[in-house]
C-alpha cells in the first residue's frame, strides 16, 4: 500500500529495550514537523521479556496498523526480532537492526547464527543494515543509550522524513536532562555510523 | 511529553498522546471530581496517570478493590451531583455488571461515564468479548472513539450527554484505540475547584427513594422511564457530530458503515486503493441512529458493515433494511465477508472487500527457501516470569514437594488466576490447569475438591485476592473444602504495571493508608492452616507445600516477597557462575528456568545484567556452580 506522502515503520525488539520510548520520540518529532502521525503500542503481558513491537504511520492515515509488506523501514533492537517482523517488509524495505542477540530463555529452538541470518537477509532484501548497536552505545558512554544509537541510525536514512534535530528535540522533551548529553552523543554515533 | 501538561495544557495545544492519556485529558476538561477503577489492560494507563495527577486536577481517585466497588463509588458520586468516571477492561465490566445494570434505572444527577476497554485478539485477557452488548443489555448510550482525538472529545462529551438524559454513558475503546498514540488538540477545561477542605469538591445527595431504591414498585416505573430516555437519546444520535458521512464518490452503488478501530482500517483501504465507496462512520452507536442509517442506505445496492468483534451494528442495519423495505445487500460477519473473531487489520478489511468486489490485487511476497527456513527457525520469545520473580520458586517448590511425596502431576489440579502468575502455565512448571476469571482459583478449589479425589493447589495474587478471593475463601471454609490456596503476595498489582492494593500502606493518590493483612483475613475466614513464608527460601517453600498437601482442609500459604519491578526494589549482587564446578545437570535451566540463565550450544550462560541476586538458583545448584555474589 505505497503511494501518498507517507512513511511506515515497524519497531521491534525485546521487552525492556526502550522500544516504546523510541517510537514515541519519533512520533512526537513527526508531529512537531507538521506531519500527521499514529502509533500503535502493545502494553501488558507481552512486556515480560517477550517480543515487543510498535507500528508507526506518518502521513494521512487513520489506523496505526501497517498493511502487510508496506513498511518503509523495520527497526529491530535484536537480530531475530527483525525476522519475526518480515511480514511487514518488501524487497525495498530498509532493514536496520542491532546485531547483539538476546537469547530467549523460553525459546523452543536453538538461537540461529547471527552472521548466517545477516547473509540470508542480504540475499533477499535490497537494504540490509546491521549495526553493532551495543558496542556503539558502550563507546558513546553507556549501554542504556542503545535505543538512541538506533534512533540516530534511522534518522540517517535519506527517505526518513524527520530530521535529526527534530529527533533530538523530542528526545529532550521525553527523557531526563541528566541523560541528554549522553543521548545526543549516542544519536550522533548511530547517525554517523550509517552515513559513514 | 511531561504528563503534567494534561492539566496545564491550554486549549489549542497539541500533544502526541496515548489513547488512555487522551481519556485523562477528557475527564480533566470535563471537570470531574471523582474517579475509581480496578487496573486492567488495556485501560490501566488511565489509572496510572490519574494516580499522578489527581490531586493537582482536583479529583478524588482510588484503585478500588474491584470494578463493582469502583462502579458503586462512581454511581453514588454522580447521584450526589458530581461528575464521576469509572473505567475498566471489558471483563472488569462483567464484575461490575450487577450494580452497573441498575445504574441505568436509578440514573445520575452529575454526569457519569463508564469507559470499557475491549481487547480484540486477546493481547492481555482471557476472552475477546464485545462490551457494546452491555449498552444494549442495560439500555445505555454507547460512544465508540476511533482516534486519540475522539477519545478525548467523546469522553468530554459523554458527561454532557449523561447529564442531559440523567443516565450513565459508556465509552467503548479497544486495545488499538487505548494503546494507539496520535495527535490530540486540547479544549477548554471546566472549573472543578473545591471550596471544601478536601482537594476535590463535595456534592450533596438529595434523598429520593422513588428514584434511588429500585424496589419492584419503583423499578417497574424506572424501566418505563429508561425506555423513554433512550428513545429520546436516539434523536440525538441521529444528529450527532460523531456520526458522519465521508464521501469518496458520486457513485451510490456501494456504502460502508464502520466504528472504532475497524473504521480506521476501512477508511485507509478505501482511501489508498481509491475505491468507489462512501463511508458512514458511527461514533455514537447506541441508541442506533436508525434514521441516519436509513438515509445513508437509501439508493445503495450493497453495504459493508465493518466492526470489531461481534455483528452488533450489522444486525441493527439488517433490521433497518427490513423496517424500511430497502433493497440493500448487507455484507459483514453474518455472510462471512469479514471474520467473526480477532481484531481487524487493513489486510483483513481488504480481503473482505475482495470477496465481494474483487477490486484489489494483493501483491504476494513469496519467501525464498533460505528465508523461509530462517523464519521457521526463529525461537519463540514468549513472555516469562522476570528474573528473580518470587513466583518462580513457588512453582518450582510445589513441583518438588509433589515429587518428594510421590504425588504424580496428574493427581494435582492447579487452579490459576489472573495476573503474572498465569505464566505458571509454561514449562517447566505446568502450574495452571484451569482458569476462569479474577478470584476463580479459590472457587475452583472448592469445586474440584468436592468433584474429584485429586488434590488441588490454587494460585492467586495479593491484589486478585482482595478483588475476588475473600468471599470464595469463606465459602471454602464453611463448606469444608479441601485444597491448598497459595496467595502470591508480591506487594503490588504487578501485571498491569505496579498499582498499589489494599495490602500495602499507600493509596492511589500516594497518601498513607491502612494496610490490610491477608494473614488476618484468612484467619478471620476460619482458616486454621495459615503460613506466611519467604518464597526465596526454597527449603521453606518445599516443606510448607509438603505439609499443606497432606493437610485435611483448606491450607493457606502466603508467599510474601516484593515484585522485582517495584521502584526501589533492593537488588542484591548478581550470582556468579563457576563453569569448572558445573556438571551440566541443567537443573537450573530445565527446572528453574530463570531468564537470566540460558543454554546456548550446550553451555550455561548467566546474564549478570539481568540477575537481581534472588539466589534461588544458588539453592537449586548442588555442585557449587552458581554462587551468591559478593558485595
Amino acid at each position: 500500500m505505497a503511494g501518498k506522502n507517507s512513511y511506515n515503520m515497524c519497531i521491534c525488539g525485546v521487552g525492556g529495550q526502550g522500544i516504546i520510548k523510541t517510537s514515541v520520540i519519533i512520533g512526537e518529532a513527526a508531529m512537531n514537523q507538521g506531519f500527521n502521525v499514529v502509533l500503535s503500542e502493545i502494553h501488558g503481558m507481552s512486556q515480560r521479556e517477550g517480543s515487543v513491537s510498535t507500528e508507526l504511520r506518518i502521513g494521512d492515515f487513520e489506523g496505526s496498523i501497517l498493511p502487510d509488506h508496506s513498511a518503509d523501514m523495520l527497526l529491530s533492537f535484536e537480530p531475530i526480532e527483525i525476522v519475526r517482523a518480515l511480514n511487514k517488509a518488501n524487497k525495498d524495505t530498509k532493514l536496520v537492526f542491532n546485531t547483539h542477540p538476546i537469547i530467549p530463555s523460553s525459546g523452543d529452538k536453538p538461537y540461529p547464527n547471527t552472521n548466517n541470518l545477516i547473509s540470508i537477509l542480504e540475499e533477499n532484501y535490497n537494504h540490509v543494515l546491521p549495526i553493532d548497536g551495543n558496542q556503539l552505545a558502550i563507546d558513546a558512554g553507556n549501554i542504556v543509550s542503545l535505543n538512541m544509537v538506533l534512533l540516530g541510525a534511522v534518522t540517517a536514512d535519506d527517505n526518513f522524513p524527520i530530521s535529526k534535530e527534530s529527533v533530538i528535540d523530542a528526545m529532550k522533551n521525553n527523557l531526563k536532562p541528566q541523560f541528554h548529553e549522553l543521548n545526543v552523543k549516542a544519536i550522533e554515533s548511530g547517525y554517523q555510523w550509517i552515513k559513514g | 511529553m511531561n504528563l503534567n501538561e494534561l492539566i496545564t495544557g491550554k486549549s489549542g495545544d497539541k500533544q502526541f498522546l496515548l489513547g488512555n492519556e487522551a481519556a485523562v485529558r477528557g475527564v480533566i476538561e470535563a471537570g470531574i471530581s471523582v474517579a475509581a477503577t480496578y487496573p486492567g489492560t488495556p485501560s490501566s494507563e488511565i489509572g496510572n496517570v490519574l494516580s499522578m495527577l489527581a490531586k493537582d486536577a482536583n479529583i478524588y481517585f482510588e484503585f478500588s478493590t474491584n470494578e463493582k466497588v469502583a462502579m458503586e463509588v462512581a454511581a453514588t458520586a454522580a447521584a450526589s451531583g458530581l461528575r464521576s468516571f469509572t473505567f475498566m477492561k471489558h471483563v472488569g465490566l462483567n464484575v461490575a455488571s450487577d450494580s452497573f445494570m441498575t445504574t441505568a434505572y436509578s440514573g445520575v444527577k452529575g454526569g457519569m461515564v463508564i469507559l470499557t476497554a475491549d481487547d480484540p485478539s486477546i493481547f492481555s485477557s482471557q476472552n475477546e468479548q464485545d462490551s457494546r452488548h452491555y449498552g444494549h443489555l442495560a439500555s445505555l448510550p454507547v460512544l465508540e472513539p476511533s482516534s486519540c482525538q475522539e477519545v478525548k472529545d467523546m469522553v468530554k462529551y459523554a458527561f454532557e450527554l449523561s447529564e442531559q438524559f440523567e443516565l450513565p454513558v459508556i465509552v467503548r475503546t479497544t486495545t488499538r484505540v487505548s494503546h494507539m498514540r496520535g495527535i490530540v488538540e486540547f479544549g477548554e477545561i471546566s472549573d472543578n475547584s473545591s471550596e471544601d477542605e478536601t482537594h476535590w469538591k463535595k456534592g450533596n445527595f438529595k434523598k429520593d427513594p422513588s428514584q434511588y431504591v429500585p424496589v419492584p414498585a419503583n423499578a417497574l416505573r424506572m424501566h418505563v422511564d429508561l425506555v423513554e430516555k433512550m428513545e429520546n437519546a436516539e434523536k440525538i444520535s441521529n444528529k450527532s457530530e460523531f456520526n458522519r458521512e465521508i464521501t469518496f464518490t458520486e457513485n451510490k452503488k456501494y456504502g460502508l458503515i464502520a466504528s472504532g478501530s475497524a473504521f480506521n482500517y476501512a477508511k485507509d483501504v478505501v482511501d489508498v486503493k481509491g475505491l468507489d465507496i462512501n463511508i458512514l462512520k458511527l461514533g455514537f452507536s447506541n441508541p442506533t441512529p436508525s434514521r441516519l442509517i436509513a438515509d445513508f442506505l437509501e439508493g445503495l445496492d450493497e453495504v459493508f458493515v465493518v466492526e470489531e468483534v461481534d455483528p452488533i451494528m450489522e444486525k441493527e442495519v439488517l433490521a433497518i433494511v427490513a423496517q424500511n423495505k430497502l433493497d440493500v445487500v448487507v455484507h459483514g460477519k453474518l455472510d462471512d465477508t469479514f471474520p467473526k473473531y480477532h481484531e481487524y487489520t487493513p489486510d483483513v478489511v481488504l480481503d473482505g472487500f475482495n470477496k465481494v468486489l474483487d477490486c484489489c490485487t494483493k501483491e504476494e511476497y513469496e519467501l525464498s527457501s533460505s528465508l523461509q527456513e530462517l523464519v521457521d527457525a526463529i525461537p519463540n520469545r514468549a513472555p516469562v516470569l522476570c528474573s528473580g520473580c518470587p513466583h518462580r520458586s513457588m512453582y518450582y517448590g510445589v513441583n518438588k514437594a509433589m515429587e518428594e511425596l510421590n504425588i504424580p502431576a496428574s493427581d494435582v489440579v492447579f487452579a490459576s488466576d489472573i495476573g503474572c502468575y498465569t505464566l505458571g502455565i509454561n514449562p517447566p512448571y505446568y502450574a495452571a490447569d484451569y482458569l476462569l476469571s479474577m478470584g476463580s482459583s479459590v472457587g475452583d478449589g472448592c469445586g474440584f475438591s468436592i468433584a474429584t479425589n485429586q488434590k488441588v493447589v490454587s494460585f492467586i495474587g495479593d491484589s486478585t485476592f482482595f478483588h475476588s478471593g475473600v468471599s470464595p475463601l469463606i465459602n471454602a471454609i464453611h463448606n469444608k473444602a479441601n485444597f491448598v490456596l497459595t496467595v502470591l503476595d508480591n506487594r503490588i498489582t504487578a501485571m498491569t504495571g505496579g498499582q498499589p492494593n489494599p495490602g500495602i500502606p499507600i493509596d492511589a493518590m500516594g497518601d498513607k493508608a491502612p494496610e490490610i493483612s491477608i494473614r488476618k483475613l484468612a484467619l478471620a475466614c476460619g482458616c486454621s492452616f495459615v503460613r506466611v513464608i519467604n518464597p526465596l527460601n526454597l527449603e521453606q517453600v518445599i516443606n510448607t507445600y509438603k505439609e499443606a498437601l497432606e493437610y485435611d482442609g483448606v491450607a493457606v500459604i502466603i508467599s510474601k516477597s516484593p515484585c522485582t519491578l517495584i521502584k526501589g526494589y533492593a537488588k542484591k549482587p548478581p550470582v556468579e557462575y563457576v563453569e569448572s564446578n558445573c556438571n551440566n545437570c541443567l537443573k537450573c535451566t530445565n527446572e528453574l528456568a530463570c531468564p537470566a540463565i540460558s543454554l546456548n550450544n550446550g553451555k550455561i550462560i548467566l546474564d549478570q545484567s539481568m540477575c537481581v541476586g534472588c539466589n534461588v538458583c544458588v539453592q537449586v545448584c548442588k555442585y557449587g556452580a552458581l554462587n551468591a555474589g559478593m558485595r
